[in-house]
Parts: C-alpha cells; structure tokens; sequence
C-alpha cells in the first residue's frame, strides 16, 4: 500500500460526498412532483405518456397497490426479456450472428435484469445480440434501477406521511425516476466514456492482423450507452464477458474514478432525499454515517489484503502486492476500491477478477453482500434496506430501556419489526440454504473450478450475490448449467421480492400512523450513538449468521495459504 | 390487479422504446459524429490495414518485440467445438484466470513463467504484472518496469543499443492522471510501434 493509494481512496469518498447533497435535493424536486430545469423538455413526453398509459398522475395508491402494480410489471417485464433472448437470432441487430439463448440461461439473465442483479452466466461478447443488449439489457438496466428508487421512496413516504392512506404512485415515481433522473446523467455519461475511449457503434466484430501476422478478432458494439447506466443504476451487468476490466468497458484511470463514484451517486444522494423528505436532513447524514464507517472499514481491508499479496506467490519470491486478474492501469488499490465499492452497493460490475483475490480481500466482498448491500447499497435497494435495519435498531433501543421505540416520530410496533426481521432472514435463507444444498449435490460440486475452501467459496460467492441482487462473482465457477441457472435465478428473485414486499408493507403501515412529537425520552436519531448502535446491529444481526460459512471458505484458505499449502483440481 | 395491466403494458412498451432504442440508437449517432474514431474501437491502422486497438493488447511472442501480460483468454478447440483450447489476447472472448490465492495451477503456472523470464535477464528482480494474468486477458499495458525488464531482450534481438531501447520505452510511459489517480503504464503496442518504426528492424 501506499500513500498515493490512501489518496485515491480519499479523493474517491469526497467527491461522493460532495455530489449526495446537490443530487438529493434535485432528486427529492423529482420525487414530489415539483418543476425542475428539465421539465419544460421532459414534462410533455412525461405527460404524454400518462395520457396514453390511463394513469392519473394526482392518483396515488396504496401500499398493497403499490406492490401489485410494481409486480405487474415485473412480471410483463420478465416476459418480454425471456421472448428477447429466445428469439434474438432472428431479430435485427445481429451482425455477429448470435443464436437463440438456450431456455434454462433465458431464464436465469431474465431474473437476473428484471431484480438489478445483472448475473451473467453468459459472456455477452459471444452470446448476445446487439438489439439483446439495448432492448432487453439496457432497459431492464434503467427499469430496474427505477423500481428500486421508487420504493425507497414509498418507504420514506412512510415516514414523512402521518394518518395517510397511500404511498405514492408506482407509475409517477418509475417514469420520472426514469425521464428526470436516470436518462439525462445518462445521457451526459455516455459522452463522457465514448471520450475516453469506449465503443459506441452497431458494426460488428472488427478483423485485425496483429504486428506478429496474426488475426485478432475484437468485439465491438453499442456499449458505451449500456456502461452508463449499469454503474449509474448499480446493475452491473456488462456488455463484455469480463465486464470494467475489459479496456472497451474501462479503458482509462478516469473512466474507471467516474464509473466507481456513479456506482455509488445515487445511493448516497438517497440518504440525503430521506433527510429531506422527513424534515430533517440530520436523519440522513447519521444513516450515511453509519454507511461509511462499514465501508471505510472494508476497503481497508481489501487494500491491505491485496497489496500484502498471495503468500504462496509471495513464497515464490513475487513482491508488488497481488495483480492476478487485475489490470495495469488500475492496479492494487483502483481495483480493491473498485471491488469494495460494487458489492456495498449491488452493483456488481467488477473491474478486476474477484475470484484471484487473496482469501481475506475476497471475503470482504462477500460480506458486503450478506449484510445485505445496506452500505450505500442498490440504488434504492440499498436505503430501504439499511431502513429496515433501522427499524430493528430501534426496537432494540427500546427494549434496553422498556420503551415503545419510535422514530422519526412514528411509533415502531410489533407489525413494522416482523416485517423488518422477515425480509432480514430472507437473505442468509437464500444465501446459505442454496449454498448448502449446491455443496452436497453432484451438479452443485460441478460448478467450481478451483479445489479446497476456494471452491466453497465459489459457491457461497455465487448465491450470495444473486440472492443480494449483485451480479459479481468468483468467475471461476461455471453457472451456466441447468442446476445453476435454476437455483440462482431463484435465489435472484426470492432476494428481490421477499425484501421488497416487507418493506412496502411497512411503508403502508407507517403512512397510516398518526406522528407523535418528540419529547425527553425520544432516542436521537441523529447522533453518534445512533450510528454506533445501527452498525452495531447491522454486524451482529445481519452478518454473524454467515460467519460459520465464511470460516469454512475465505478463513480456512487464509490459514491455508498462510503455511504455504495450495489445492490442485481434480485431486 | 387487471386495471394495472394497461399502465404496466403501456409503459413498459414506452419505456423500452424510450431506453432500449432511442437512447442507445441516439448516442450511437452523436458519439459517433463527435468521437469517431473512439467509437469505432479506437482502430490503429498501417499501411491501410487495421492492425489492432489501441485499447486492446494482442499476443506478441517474438524476441525482439515487447511482451504484454500472460492472458488467460480462450477459443473454442478447433478440433472439437464442445472444448476450449488456450488463445491468449483473444479480443472476442475476455476472461480472466479465476484461480484462486491457493490454487496449485496458479503457483506452477507462475513459477514457470518467473523461471523463463529468470533466465531471460538474470538477478534482476521480474515485476508482477509480468507472470500474472490481467482480468481481462486483454490488458493494452504493462508497468514501467515491466518494459524496462525486457530492454536486453529487444535490444540484442534487433542488434540496437541498450539505451535507445530504453529511451524509447520512456518516451511511452504514461503517468497517473494528475499525479493521483490510475498507475504508471506503458501500452504495449503503442511501444511495439514505435519500435518499429524507429527503423530498426
């Protein structure tokens, strides 16, 4: 490690910073239908589509509508990916001649685009069609990340509502996420990475013939568009097989500075709309707070395990730190940050091959993931999710001075705390009950290409990412199999909904309490021990179930590596 | 749930037209007007031909040309459609090793390389990025040292001196950006290039 790296490190937080602000509150002018300074270009279109679509915009809805709405689409949007990638080799677009997209991988990318997951079991340079990825790719990508802003922002409408009925209206609030916040960066952002030198062009592949003779096909394609908003709507889902390592998807130091701060942009601005829209912009400093004291707390680890190296490679005399499955320009610590910065949100782009971490700058990665990417987290995914940790924080607060806890004003029942604890279990369910039955059946042990506790950790990287939405992996494993496809794709979309569902059944339940006011036994919610007690909470609520597994795979193969000892496959 | 099902179809029919082919179709148009070359593929071309990416590394292995990183791409087998044979910088596949700290596949696989390059240029330390594989298997660069550990080979291979060799590699070093952000680098067909262009061959 070096100084240089704790800069690039530092510069990268301040900047995040420093945008949550401005972005928020014109995110919040969004969210409550205010005018912005786009709305004289936009408000028409967004009008227009109203007229056509039969939505009232004044209408809004209640939470169980919300949720049916949101669902409909879903399920209409799941439909329509699926026949895409069925179909695509007879569809325009395809100047590289891709073929249909086998039923059991259909499956498995539908679910994963339609919940912001963006797992790929396929290498996108030699399975999908250029229309597959605008059409069916790209657009899931702004979809999807919409519908994760849009119920944060319900659930913040819980709080800042009282005696309300409704929460919003899920149409209103995915169209102008999408007109107003999500195209325009996107807009902007495309430009910006066609100038550093990603390819935007529907030719096909290009024929080169290197300097030695040799012919060296390179695939191209409109990827420049479908970057943008996989790291601005923390999708994560690449144009190429490896994703922001390839040069055409991250060709440059600040290609790859940008794409880390937009992973985490909204998310962090999230927290300062939850400020705003509770009257109270405290609230969402001390949540963000507590957010990158998890976060500073992890990439420091990465970046100490990865620049120390592997001890076996160490052991044959390598100094420099670990740059297996990493690339030059980015190297150690842009690649630690990077990693560390795509699994706390539910990213999942990666600019650098997780599975070639060192065991212990490997697992953290992993443990963003289990905590259930509260740390900035999705875009909206990941505030409604540290909300619901919030939720159980106050309760526990309570309970240590025998008070009925509240926040924000709202009194925290035993409604809002079974749904906060329902959609905290679902997670280590999926995680860990998938990754326990793919350990002791024969298709499950296929799936991994590396032998001993990495190979275990192959496999609980891979359902813990598809179960938190993140879409990175240890590549390693090979998931497109009829086993893989299946488990991950439910895990994919239990992760989703098992969370979502909760979280707007709370959102309802809220809005309908009446506010009570703030008297000399509240609990501050702005302060330090708040944020001390919430992180505490995340940890051992959220994170000591998986420690079990965690020892069985990153931990043992750090004290395997450690004394040297290495696992061949197939022995 | 049905008075939903004509919002959910309208938009999503809407929204996928706005996002999946306007946007896309439009930024193709305008990146393409204002930033031709680099939407194209950033395309270097010789003698009119297209000899590669500047942005993408390709495979060199003879003695008097620089070396880029290992790579771990793959090609479908020739022989049988069903396996995958080595094809190191093959720009229609990217990937990268996957192996683990603790594989033994890694450790021989590194150890061979660190012998070959021990032998190549004896006592002097062999810089990382040399015997590991880039996560993309394409990576355009290598590090400062890593061209500099091969100037003896280049230079006795093209009968040049030691010292034009290396101020050839220094004139393609690039820095970090502003002194911070990315690492130092050299793109090793841009200093492929040079090298042969400096009428040297």
């Amino acid at each position: 490690m070096t100084i240089n790296g704790w800069i690039q490190i530092a510069l990268f937080c301040a900047v995040v910073l420093a945008l949550a602000r401005p972005l928020g509150g014109y995110m919040t002018r969004v969210f409550t239908g205010e005018r912005t300074f786009l709305s004289p270009v936009l408000a028409p279109v967004e009008r227009g589509l109203y007229r056509v679509a039969g939505i009232d915009a004044r209408q809004e809805q209640h939470w169980l509508t919300y949720a049916l709405a949101m669902l409909a689409f879903h399920v209409l949007g799941f439909l329509a990916l699926y026949a895409l990638l069925r179909f695509q080799a007879v569809l325009p677009f395809n100047p590289d001649g891709q073929s249909a997209v086998a039923p059991d991988l259909a499956f498995n990318t539908a679910a994963s685009f339609v919940t912001n997951t963006n797992w790929q079991n396929y290498g996108g340079e030699t399975t999908m069609s250029y229309l597959t990825q605008m059409l069916g790719l790209t657009h899931q990508n702004f979809l999807s990340a919409a519908t994760g802003i849009a119920l944060a922002v319900a659930l913040v409408r819980g709080f800042s509502r009282a005696s309300a009925a409704t929460v919003g209206s899920f149409w209103v609030d995915l169209t102008r996420t999408t007109l107003y916040v999500l195209l325009p960066i996107c807009v902007v952002y495309t430009l910006f990475l066609v100038s550093q030198g990603i390819p935007q062009t529907l030719g096909g592949a290009v024929e080169a013939t290197t300097l030695e003779g040799a012919k060296q096909t390179i695939a191209v394609g409109p990827v420049a568009s479908q970057v943008a908003i996989k790291m601005l709507g923390t999708n994560g889902g690449g144009f190429f097989n490896v994703n922001a390592a390839h040069p055409f998807e991250n060709p440059t130091a600040l290609s790859n500075f940008i794409q880390i701060v937009s992973i985490f942009a909204i998310g962090a601005a999230l927290t300062n709309v939850f400020g705003r829209m509770v009257g109270d912009e405290r609230q969402g400093w001390a949540i963000l707070a507590a957010m990158a004291v998890l976060f500073l707390a992890g990439v420091t680890v990465v970046y100490l395990a990865e620049s120390a190296g592997s001890p076996v490679l160490n052991g044959l005399g390598l100094t420099g730190g670990n740059m297996e499955g990493k690339e030059v320009r980015f190297g150690i610590v842009a690649s630690a940050l990077f990693a560390a910065v795509t699994t706390a949100a539910s990213c999942g782009a990666v600019n650098a091959m997780h599975d070639s971490f060192t065991a212990l700058g490997g697992m953290i990665p992993l443990i963003n993931m289990e905590l259930g990417e509260i740390i900035v987290g999705g875009v909206g995914a990941g505030l409604y999710g540290i909300l619901v940790f919030v939720i159980v924080t106050i309760f526990v607060a309570g309970l240590m001075v025998g008070r009925t806890p509240e926040y924000l004003g709202k009194k925290i029942e035993a409604k809002e705390v079974k749904m906060a604890m329902l959609a905290i279990l679902c997670l280590p369910l999926m995680m860990l009950g998938f990754t326990a039955l793919a350990s002791v059946v024969a298709a499950g042990l296929a799936g991994p290409a590396n032998a001993g506790p990495h190979g275990f950790s192959e496999i609980l990287y891979a359902f813990t990412s598809a179960a938190a939405n993140n879409g990175s992996a240890f590549g390693g494993l090979t998931g497109n199999t009829l086993f893989y496809n299946t488990t991950l794709g439910l895990g994919m979309l239990f992760g989703r909904f098992f969370v979502i569902v909760p979280a707007l059944a709370i959102a309802g339940s809220l809005a309908a309490k009446k506010t009570v006011p703030a008297s000399a036994g509240t609990f501050p919610t702005h302060g330090g021990l708040f944020v001390g007690l919430l992180v505490g909470v995340i940890l051992i609520v959220g994170g000591l179930t998986f420690f079990p597994a965690l020892a069985l795979g990153p931990i043992v193969e750090h004290l395997a590596g450690g004394l040297g000892q290495t696992f061949a496959a197939g022995g | 749930m049905l008075n939903q099902l004509r919002p959910a179809l309208v938009l999503l029919i809407a929204l996928s037209a706005i996002t999946g082919l306007a946007y896309p179709l439009a930024m193709t148009g305008i990146a393409g007007a204002i930033f031709p070359a680099k939407a194209a593929g950033s395309l270097i071309e010789r003698d009119g031909k297209v000899v590669g990416s500047s942005l993408i590394g390709q495979s060199f292995t003879q003695a008097g040309y620089f070396h880029g990183r290992p790579s771990a791409t793959s090609a479908a087998d020739p022989a049988d459609a069903g396996k995958t044979v080595p094809s190191p910088y093959n720009a229609a596949n990217s990937s990268g090793s996957n192996l683990g700290p603790t594989s033994a596949a890694l450790a021989e696989r590194v150890k061979g390389e660190l012998d070959g390059l021990r032998a190549e240029n004896p006592g002097k330390p062999v810089p990382v990025d040399l015997v590991t594989t880039s996560g993309s298997g394409l990576d355009p660069d290598i590090s400062p040292d890593a061209a500099l550990f091969q100037v003896p080979r280049i230079a006795k291979a093209r009968s040049l001196p030691e010292d034009r060799v290396r101020s050839l590699v220094e004139a393609q070093v690039q820095g970090r950006l502003l002194g911070i952000l990315g690492e130092p680098r050299v793109n090793v067909l841009a200093l492929n290039l040079a090298l042969d262009g400096s009428g040297s061959k």
